[in-house]
């Protein structure tokens, strides 16, 4: 808003050159406001302020307080259902340390991890590269790829629950074709974490696959026909051209997958009809293993434990990465991505 | 990108396709034929006639009916919640100039690395604490409005908006509210579009919040998928035709509004 004061008498204007004294007024004094303008400057002060704060008071309700809160419930005895017991400091985390399944779930999670995200990184990459020519119906290639994305991960998971059954499953009758004996899905712990890695994969894979084809669109296509003129191949261009100009948004996808990837819950927990992780918690994750403690043992106190030991693993892991891909992502002059759509298994974004 | 792909792109391709949509076309042969073929040492390759019967055991087994509608209407206010305050707050952090905005606006960006569920034994808590515990209200609380929201609205909008037109509303007299209301709100249309897409997309899918927060007598679709599998016995030709059901209403979202769904993915990655 500009105001329009009335013009000023010219002997205002001059500015007082004395030494002594003040400098007189250059402007003359602001008349006053009537209401309505009073109104309209608070409106211009206020209004961002207004617009921004339902995330703010609701980020503070169900995000940062619970997260606090979860500090202090894991400190205390906390039933289910009798509610806050007394403060026992650190037991909570000193019962979890010496708890077996913890480690297990600790295991199973960076195990199930890793299956889930190098290879669907490196057939994210191909396929990306596969659609990055000049396809007849691409706007339907892409489509297609991005149907997996479209089942919810319980329905997933149902779907290759079934498919690696143990005794009837399409996988193990496949596999008996070709002469390998019927593999125990259910029962073997690095064949139950590649089971539930396919899940992931499956769902995923087509949906980062266009994530880095959009990189790879904004490669300058120059450089295609340079290496061309070099005698590259298609294979050793895509190697030696397209994946090191996108490196930061592989790097990206790596990063949003590990946030996503250690909090696996769903897939886990449908695997088998009991939702435990495996009868010896071959397949049990660490969210998992904290509703375990909590909604099934009824201990609020050490699953909180495991909550807050869950961050500050994201926390440590997101800082390694980030470190990692500075170190990597140093030399390569791409601009970096700067945001991907809200990504989450299982949770809320 | 003028290379030709050969045949040899197409046939990868084409494999690829067939493997992303083979795991739905076979909870469709087993969700349309009696449980007695899930045994069978070859499987049938195509759909049998007994689907509707299926879905019918799947509405009496669980209250199927409730869960969708459950779900619809979950999914349904959280999206259009996400859109409208994201694209408020948006817009503030785009357009507007005011103290503290690029603090703010980073701790908005850091927000989005904190995952919510680590806070679920406090949010279970609290909810039992209002007695909200049960209702369907629990489950759309946390997801009113979303870090990711409203950065990826502020994205759009700084683009998408010239200044001038800002400046134009404002001479011309319009308040605040006002010139949010004509100049920001029809210029996020395409990318208010998306959002909500997205956020219908992940709040239908959710499953470990709403399995805490919901009783068995009232659940969500995937809720309601859990609570078919887990006896003693699993009868796969209800539990994948319930599968079946609870894609549809998602496939067919997909089929209407699949183009915009690419385009957000492939915007969302490079737009920096």
């Amino acid at each position: 808003m500009t105001l329009h004061p009335p013009p000023a008498p010219a002997g205002d204007v001059t500015a007082s050159t004395s030494p002594a004294g003040p400098p007189a007024e250059t402007r003359p004094r602001r008349p006053r406001l009537t209401a309505r303008q009073r109104l309209a400057r608070w409106d211009v002060r206020l209004s961002p302020y207004l617009y921004i704060s339902p995330f703010f008071v609701l980020f503070a309700l169900v995000g940062i307080f619970p997260l606090v809160y979860t500090g202090y419930v894991s400190v205390h005895e906390w039933s289910l259902i009798g509610g806050k017991g007394e403060f026992v400091g650190l037991d909570n985390y000193r019962s979890v340390f010496e708890d077996r399944y913890f480690w297990g779930a600790l295991r199973n999670t960076l195990s199930i991890f890793v299956l889930s995200s190098i290879p669907q990184v490196v057939i994210a990459l191909a396929l990306a590269g596969l659609l990055d020519t000049a396809l007849r119906g691409r706007t339907w290639w892409r489509m297609s790829i991005l149907i997996p994305f479209v089942v919810a991960p319980a329905a997933v998971t149902l779907i290759f629950g079934n498919l690696f059954g143990d005794r009837y499953g399409l996988v193990n009758a496949a596999l008996d074709l070709v002469g390998i004996d019927a593999i125990a899905w259910h029962v073997d712990t690095l064949a139950s974490h590649v089971a539930i890695a396919t899940m992931v994969n499956w769902r995923w894979t087509g949906y980062n696959a266009l994530i880095l084809l959009a990189a790879m669109q904004a490669v300058p296509r120059d450089l295609y026909e340079s290496a061309e003129i070099d005698g590259a191949s298609r294979v050793r261009q895509f190697v030696s051209v397209t994946v090191p100009m996108i490196r930061p948004t592989v790097i990206f996808v790596v990063i949003t997958s590990t946030i996503g990837g250690l909090q696996i819950f769903t897939e886990p927990r449908l695997f088998d009809n009991v939702g435990l992780g495996g009868s010896d918690r071959q397949w049990q994750t660490i969210t998992l293993y904290l509703w375990e403690l909590g909604w099934r043992l009824r201990n609020l106190g050490t699953a909180a434990a495991v909550a807050w030991l869950l961050f500050l693993l994201i926390v440590i892991i997101a800082i390694v990465n980030l470190v990692l891909s500075q170190r990597i992502g140093a030399g390569s002059r791409t601009r970096t991505p700067g945001r991907t759509l809200g990504r989450t298994r299982g949770g809320t974004p | 990108m003028n290379r030709r792909p050969g045949f040899v792109v197409y046939g990868l391709l084409t494999a690829f396709v067939i493997g992303s949509v083979g795991p739905l076309y076979w909870s469709l042969i087993i969700g349309s034929h009696t449980k007695s073929v899930v045994n069978e040492r070859v499987p049938p390759l195509l759909p049998g006639g007994h689907f509707f019967a299926n879905a019918g055991r799947v509405f009496e087994t669980v209250d199927f009916w409730k869960a969708l509608g459950n779900s619809l209407l979950v999914s349904t206010v959280c999206a259009t919640s996400v859109v409208f305050f994201c694209t408020l707050a948006g817009y503030a952090f785009a357009k507007l100039r005011f103290r503290g905005r690029n603090w703010l606006m980073v701790f908005v960006v850091a927000t989005m690395a904190v995952p919510t569920q680590l806070g679920v034994i406090p949010l279970f808590i609290q909810m039992a604490e209002l007695g909200w515990t049960g209702h369907v209200w629990a489950v759309m609380v946390p997801t009113l409005v979303t870090a990711f929201g409203v950065f990826f609205m502020r994205q759009y909008l700084v683009d998408a908006i010239p200044d001038e037109l800002i400046e134009a509303a404002r001479v011309d007299g319009c308040s605040m509210i006002r010139t949010f209301w004509n100049v920001a709100v029809p210029a996020a249309r395409p990318a208010a579009a998306i959002l909500w897409l997205f956020t219908f997309m992940t709040v239908w899918t959710d499953f470990f919040w709403p399995m805490i927060a919901l009783p068995a007598t009232n659940p969500t679709v995937q809720i309601a998928l859990q609570q078919l599998q887990s006896g003693y016995y699993v009868d796969y030709s209800l539990v994948l035709a319930a599968a079946v059901l609870s894609t549809i209403p998602l496939l067919v979202l997909f089929v209407l509004t699949g183009r915009q769904l690419v385009a957000g993915i492939m915007q969302g990655a490079v737009k920096g």
